[in-house]
């Protein structure tokens, strides 16, 4: 294959006159940690709340909470987002739907899918919730009841603080996934990492570089997230489960 | 199936027809390159077959009809140009495989050897030459403006503090951040990733004007829900050489390729296929881009050459 490669590329002034194409694929970085980040607290707190009503006595709560992961669960994450970006505005009040067009692109796109990728990953993350509290041996529930715990009390002080414990692993790789789906930004224009990327692509006509450095800047942040999660695992275990020694 | 479900499932079908060409791809990139003769001749010569990219909403040039065959100017020369191998090659008959391509992808898929050739709306410039080849230009194009008739905009001073859209990885977004970096208009500028999708950011009212080539603009039009509210106006801020791409360091099919379209162009073929797509009603909706031929083109066919213009 014809390639002539040229890693100085990044060090280049950018056409667009903004800073070196190094610069450009920082703040690609930027938003691709802020968008996974702000989306990340929401899946967490949503995804709580909903996994915690999967598992409670109340059957309207229950079916609700199920109806609501399924649909965020079975709908491709690509078609959510456009969903959020294309198709709300339209079915907004015509003034809201204009004023929210209006605004500075950036700040559209950011907020769509922050939410999109908040709310997606939330039942995701329900749905450990609820496993976690699955999995804890029926005489737990029992025994707060027994000491005359209401219903939110035995969440917080029983269920809750072993179910979180038990679930940190694959909430690890959930929040790993928040990072790599981020990349789905780039489809409505946010100039996240790999919009950077093709950006890089295109203006300076050297693939690879451009994509190697970009691989590798989401292994950092996964490398990162993957071990600030493993010590979490580590402090937090309860001696006797899974995962602890 | 309706139109959106239709072209979902089509983009996901080429999803995964680039997808698996990629790998087939980077299996056989060790073959050996052949000095002397042309590697791209020899392997079409060999499977019978050749690759042609082509663009997916790039009207009037190359995109898809209601039938989803591929149609357009650049892909009727593209067609001229299988012709002259086939010729060349002395074979009665070449397959042809499709394979669309983005304004993102498509010199990474003409490198590693999955496209042969590309023709479509891609511009020829001196970055992009040190890493693919142009064949002779097929279409000189100036970029201008697309905005709604009533939004009174006139030129590229009257954006200054707006939304405005353009297409991710075009020259246009280059020029257009450029000119919001050196003249500080407080742009906001879009980048949606093809023109259809621009188009759509436009006629939504997320932008007041798109940036775009103007033969692309008139395209979009063709597609509006109301092409009498848009119109295309700005002094053209650069005048860019389409060109079909083509592997670099393979002359030997370069020179063929050149020679067919030379032959369509100068024996006023192109003259023809210009009108069929430029001047004439043309599909999805059946508009007439009413876009004459400009001295540019006239000179081009007259003596057409590979020059890039920046």
């Amino acid at each position: 294959m014809a390639y002539s490669w040229n890693w100085q590329v990044f060090l280049q002034p950018s056409a667009t006159g903004e800073g070196t194409y190094l610069a450009w694929l920082f703040e690609g970085f930027k938003w691709t940690i802020a968008l996974s980040l702000g989306a990340w607290l929401i899946a967490l707190l949503i995804g709580s709340i909903v996994g915690v009503l999967r598992t409670v006595p109340n059957r309207w709560l229950n079916k609700l909470a199920t109806g609501y992961v399924e649909v965020f669960r079975n709908i491709p994450l690509l078609v959510q987002l456009f969903i959020w970006y294309f198709v709300l505005p339209e079915l907004l009040p015509v003034d809201w739907g204009n004023a929210f067009k209006q605004t500075d692109p950036l700040l559209q796109q950011f907020l769509s899918a922050m939410l999109c990728l908040g709310l997606f990953t939330s039942a995701r993350v329900a749905e450990q919730v609820r496993a976690g509290i699955n999995s804890l041996p029926p005489g737990q529930r029992a025994a707060g009841q027994a000491m005359g715990f209401t219903l939110p009390q035995l969440y917080r002080y029983v269920l809750l603080p072993m179910a979180y414990r038990i679930i940190v692993p694959p909430l690890t790789s959930e929040f790993l996934n928040i990072f790599k789906n981020s990349a789905v930004a780039t489809t409505i224009g946010l100039v996240e990492l790999s919009r950077q990327a093709q950006q890089l692509v295109d203006f300076t006509a050297q693939p690879y570089e451009a994509f190697i450095a970009v691989t590798l800047l989401y292994v950092i942040i996964n490398v990162t997230v993957m071990s600030l999660m493993r010590r979490l695992e580590q402090r937090v275990r309860i001696p006797g489960y899974i995962g602890s020694k | 199936m309706t139109a959106p479900e239709l072209q979902q499932r089509r983009k996901t079908m080429n999803f995964i027809k680039i997808a698996s060409a990629v790998i087939i791809a980077s299996a056989f990139s060790t073959t050996p390159a052949f000095a002397q003769e042309s590697a791209t001749l020899k392997k079409i010569k060999e499977t019978g077959t050749i690759t042609l990219g082509h663009r997916e909403s790039s009207i009037p040039f190359s995109y898809y009809d209601d039938k989803q065959q591929v149609i357009g100017y650049s892909h009727e020369l593209m067609l001229k140009a299988v012709d002259g191998i086939k010729d060349n090659l002395k074979l009665a008959k070449i397959d042809t495989k499709l394979m669309p391509v983005t304004s993102a992808n498509r010199i990474t898929l003409i490198q590693n050897g999955t496209v042969d050739i590309e023709c479509g709306s891609t511009t020829n410039n001196l970055d992009r030459q040190k890493q693919v080849a142009f064949s002779t230009t097929i279409f000189v194009i100036g970029t201008k403006l697309m905005v709604k008739k009533t939004a009174g905009i006139t030129d590229f001073a009257d954006l200054a503090g707006k939304n405005v859209v353009t297409t991710a990885g075009t020259t246009s977004e280059r020029l257009l951040r450029k000119m919001n970096e050196d003249k500080k208009m407080g742009m906001n500028v879009i980048s949606a990733k093809d023109h259809g999708e621009a188009f759509l950011t436009l006629e939504t009212g997320r932008a007041v004007a798109f940036m775009m080539d103007d033969a692309l603009l008139f395209g979009e039009m063709a597609k509006a829900k109301k092409p009498g509210d848009w119109t295309v106006v700005g002094t053209a801020q650069s005048k860019e050489a389409y060109g079909c791409m083509l592997r670099k360091d393979d002359p030997g099919f370069k020179k063929v390729v050149d020679a067919a379209l030379t032959k369509v162009m100068t024996s006023g073929e192109a003259d023809k296929i210009y009108a069929k797509w430029f001047m004439n009603p043309i599909p999805p909706k059946g508009l007439n881009l009413n876009m004459p031929l400009s001295d540019e083109m006239k000179a081009l066919y007259k003596a057409p050459n590979d020059k890039a213009f920046e």
